[in-house]
């Protein structure tokens, strides 16, 4: 390296600089809208209240509502209905994506079975999986296994779909790096192929739990399983009972928790899209 | 300054030489038919430095891709004794993987263990002289810091035989003469042959011990220039540019046979 032209290339500066996940900046860019959007949803919930459409105790405002959900929060039903709901919710998600990401990637690999199962993944996808219901209890039972059986019928076609989609994206030039570099078979699948359809896959997995989390809604407020009470079968039974407050407080816990995950998977893709330099700030 | 040279008996094989005898492709049937190329013979010696030179279009990047094996030619036969590597057009380091994790994979997927790859990635960084960039990601490169990634990632695979397919074609031109002065180090200090895609005219001389020059419709090889300067060559110096000239001219000459017009910078 005697060159006096190449001396200084170390201090080329990226032009860009380091970028790294910025829990601050996250936070104003998408939990703002978020909680913006919540104060409006309040304010056009109380507007609707004080016009006077439906009697209090029919459709109370928020204030009451919020009151019943602490009186709710205090006692153990509800934090088992919470348990035993995200206990479902978590093994259902976790056997779709599962399924689905196999099923993703046997099918990405074979042409045949993709144009056979192709089709049939996103025909499936269409379906809206209550319609399972009828034929699962009348299979499995009013229990567990039925409630499984539709949240993963739900969720892992989008799952499949995520992977396959992904797959298809990969760059051409990515394949021929990995024939320069001899990755074969898994490997090529390990080291290139998969990070390189993570994004869509991601994209999946949000869309899969989406479906999944409906799925389960659907399935709790249609099978009751004694001693294994969900969120789900709470707003069922406020709706039984007449309790206006304790299913709008319910339906609170149901959304907020749909939110979360929402901004918990919007977090994730948006980290591995920063991590590429597919995104700016 | 010979033409195509006959090849109809095959080298015995030694690591580093490339032999293409009687090849051609045809890509497409029918109308989408395209003869990219045809009746091409060469063969690189090992330690040897070739520039093909060439228009737009005119197949070099088809005859990398043969000689790297990810495709098959239509006729005749390509032989590579020895690992071949291929740098691309544009730089393809994959951007979930940092500068130096780009190159550990190379030394992965040739069975290097985790610690020695490491040592090893660091160590080829430093020589293409990105050691203090090594964690960052290609996004966070410059161009010109990217394809000495590449670079890095092409000297991990300890290749005999290094094809580059006009690795500098988008970088400027400071930034172009330190990667032919890196380029020049790194070749005489492995002894790897070279297959140096370019049509930049000057810079096959800047490097080159021999340019092929190639004209289009079918590709094929029209002619091939020893060059016989001293090294070190500087690009702007007066040997280069006059014999940069008389290649520019020949290339002329051979557009000149064609409709079409092709293009290639001086
Ligand atoms: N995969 C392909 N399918 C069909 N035609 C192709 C394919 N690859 C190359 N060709 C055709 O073959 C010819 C040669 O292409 P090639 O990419 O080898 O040219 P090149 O000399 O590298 O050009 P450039 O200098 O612009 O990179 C072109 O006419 C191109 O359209
Ligand atoms: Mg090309």
């Amino acid at each position: 390296m005697t060159s006096p032209t190449t001396s200084t290339s170390e201090q080329e500066a990226s032009p860009l600089g380091p970028r790294r996940f910025d829990v601050g900046r996250w936070a104003r860019r998408s939990l703002a809208p978020v909680i913006l959007a919540v104060a409006l949803f309040l304010g056009i919930w109380q507007a609707v209240v004080l016009t006077g459409w439906r009697p209090d105790y029919l459709l109370p405002g928020p204030a009451t509502v919020l009151a019943a959900l602490g009186e709710i929060s205090a006692a153990g039903e509800f934090w088992q209905a919470l348990g035993r709901t995200l206990l479902r919710a978590l093994t259902g998600f976790g056997l779709a994506a599962a399924i689905g990401t196999l099923l993703g990637l046997v099918v990405a690999r074979s042409r045949l079975l993709r144009a056979a199962i192709g089709s049939l993944v996103t025909g499936l996808q269409t379906m809206p999986s209550v319609v399972w219901f009828p034929l699962a209890i009348l299979l499995l039972g009013l229990g567990e296994q039925a409630i499984m059986f539709v949240v993963v019928l739900g969720a892992a076609p989008s799952i499949a779909n995520g992977v396959l989609t992904g797959v298809d994206q990969v760059p051409p030039a990515y394949f021929r790096l990995g024939h320069v570099l001899r990755a074969k078979g898994w490997n090529l699948y390990r080291f290139i192929v998969i990070p390189a359809a993570l994004p869509s896959y991601v994209g999946g997995l949000n869309q899969g739990w989406a479906f999944a989390w409906r799925s389960l809604m659907a399935g709790e407020l249609l099978v009751v399983i004694p001693g294994a009470v969900g969120l789900g079968n709470r707003l069922a039974f406020a709706q039984e009972f007449g309790d206006a407050a304790g299913l709008l407080a319910y339906m609170i816990v149901i959304l907020v928790i749909g939110m979360l995950a929402d901004l918990a998977f919007s977090a994730l893709s948006r980290r591995i899209r920063l991590r590429r330099g597919l995104t700016v700030r | 300054m010979t033409g195509p040279v006959a090849t109809a008996v095959m080298a015995p094989a030694v690591p580093g030489r490339l032999q293409l005898a009687g090849v051609s492709k045809v890509f497409g049937r029918g109308d989408q038919r395209v003869v990219a190329l045809e009746g091409v013979d060469l063969t690189v010696e090992p330690g040897e430095f070739v520039a093909v030179v060439g228009g737009s279009g005119c197949g070099k990047s088809t005859m990398l891709t043969l000689a790297a094996g990810l495709e098959e030619p239509t006729t005749g036969t390509v032989e590579a004794a020895g690992g071949v590597a291929l740098m691309f057009q544009e730089s393809t380091l994959l951007p979930w993987l940092t500068a130096a994790k780009n190159v550990e994979l190379a030394l992965r997927l040739h069975g290097v263990g985790r610690d020695e790859r490491q040592e090893r990635a660091r160590r080829l960084l430093a020589k293409v002289r990105l050691g203090r960039h090594a964690d960052k990601r290609p996004h966070e490169l410059s161009g010109g810091m990217r394809q000495r990634v590449a670079l890095a990632r092409v000297l991990a695979q300890e290749a005999s035989i290094v094809l580059m397919d006009e690795p500098l074609g988008a970088l400027d031109a400071m930034t172009r003469d330190q990667m032919h002065d890196l380029i020049e180090d790194v070749w005489q200090e492995s002894g790897f042959s070279v297959v140096f895609v370019t049509h930049n005219v000057r810079e096959a001389v800047r490097l080159a011990d021999r340019a092929i020059l190639m004209g289009s419709r079918p590709g094929h090889i029209v002619q091939e220039l020893q060059i016989e300067l001293p090294r070190p060559r500087v690009m702007d110096a007066a040997p280069v540019a006059a014999l940069a000239s008389e290649l520019t001219r020949r290339l002329r000459e051979e557009v000149a046979r064609h409709d079409e017009s092709d293009y290639f910078d001086i």
